[in-house]
């Protein structure tokens, strides 16, 4: 990977996910998460990910985003009058970011190497690599996201369906339409 | 000439991780603490692809598919239940959400 490649795609993945914790708006702050994910996808294909990294655009920023999307644009959500939290919280917060961010980049300053070219095996990251790994070793992992994924489409239709009856709903703002 | 450390990806990672935990601190909008949490997801899945490719293994790259899926698997049931809180509550504000607060 060039040099100014990585220094482009990490100053834009870092100034948009302090986008994402900075905005006001909801819906600006989805953009800036789909800017970090583009950006990360693309370091991924950078470092000779490509099946990840064309995953990554596929299933993060084409499906689960999208579904972010809709229930913003379900719920009508606006920009918060107050995004954060009191004073207190931000003091405790910003002790406990500061020290876990020192302590992940004292641990993480010691991985050695540089990337060279040179030592990957050709057809590392394809399709077909990932295939072998994933119908081998890894079968019953695999076959288990499958019942993983089930539960969890049954669990969210179970979830978001409407059984409260009317009158334990409390005080609503207007009048709810059926 | 000069290459890209593979340190230097690890601190990209970190950085990222450490915005998404001071998201899900600092920020009291459940929809936007929930990003953070796909923030910290995906800084996670480009520290197992860096190391995969240091250690020329494709298990990193299989994990961060399994990542992938269990983020997807997550956020329909998350959103699910911030709809639901929104329908009963009328609220995403974290702060508003106290009924089990002692």
């Amino acid at each position: 990977m060039p040099v100014g490649v990585f220094i482009f795609l990490g100053v834009v993945a870092i100034i948009s996910s302090l986008g994402v914790v900075l905005q006001r708006s909801p819906i600006h702050c989805l953009l800036a998460l789909i800017m970090t994910l583009v950006s990360i996808g693309a370091l991924f294909l950078a470092l000779d990910a490509v099946t990840v990294g064309f995953l990554q655009i596929i299933v993060y920023v084409g499906a689960i985003m999208v579904l972010f999307l809709f229930v913003i644009w379900l719920l009508n959500l606006q920009a918060d009058e107050a995004p954060t939290g009191g004073l207190g919280l931000k003091f405790f917060a910003t002790i406990a970011v500061a020290a876990m961010a020192a302590e992940l980049f004292i641990f993480f300053s010691k991985t050695r190497g540089a990337m060279e070219a040179a030592n990957v095996a050709p057809g590392y990251g394809s399709i077909d690599s990932l295939a072998q790994s994933l119908f081998g070793q890894y079968l019953m992992a695999f076959e288990s996201t499958s019942i993983l994924l089930l539960v969890a489409v049954i669990g969210a239709v179970a979830i978001a369906r409407r059984t409260i009856p009317q009158r334990e709903r409390g005080p609503t703002k207007g009048t709810p339409t059926r | 000439m000069m290459t890209v450390s593979y340190s230097w990806l690890m601190a990209l990672s970190a950085a990222i991780f450490t915005i998404g935990v001071a998201g899900v601190l600092i920020r009291r909008n459940i929809f936007v603490m929930f990003m953070s949490i796909e923030l910290m997801l995906n800084a996670v899945n480009l520290a197992f692809v860096t190391m995969a490719r240091r250690m020329g293994s494709m298990d990193g790259q299989v994990i961060v598919f399994f990542v992938m899926t269990v983020a997807a698997a997550e956020a329909a049931v998350g959103l699910a239940i911030i709809i639901s809180i929104f329908r009963n509550r009328e609220t995403v504000n974290a702060d508003e959400l106290k009924l089990m607060r002692w």
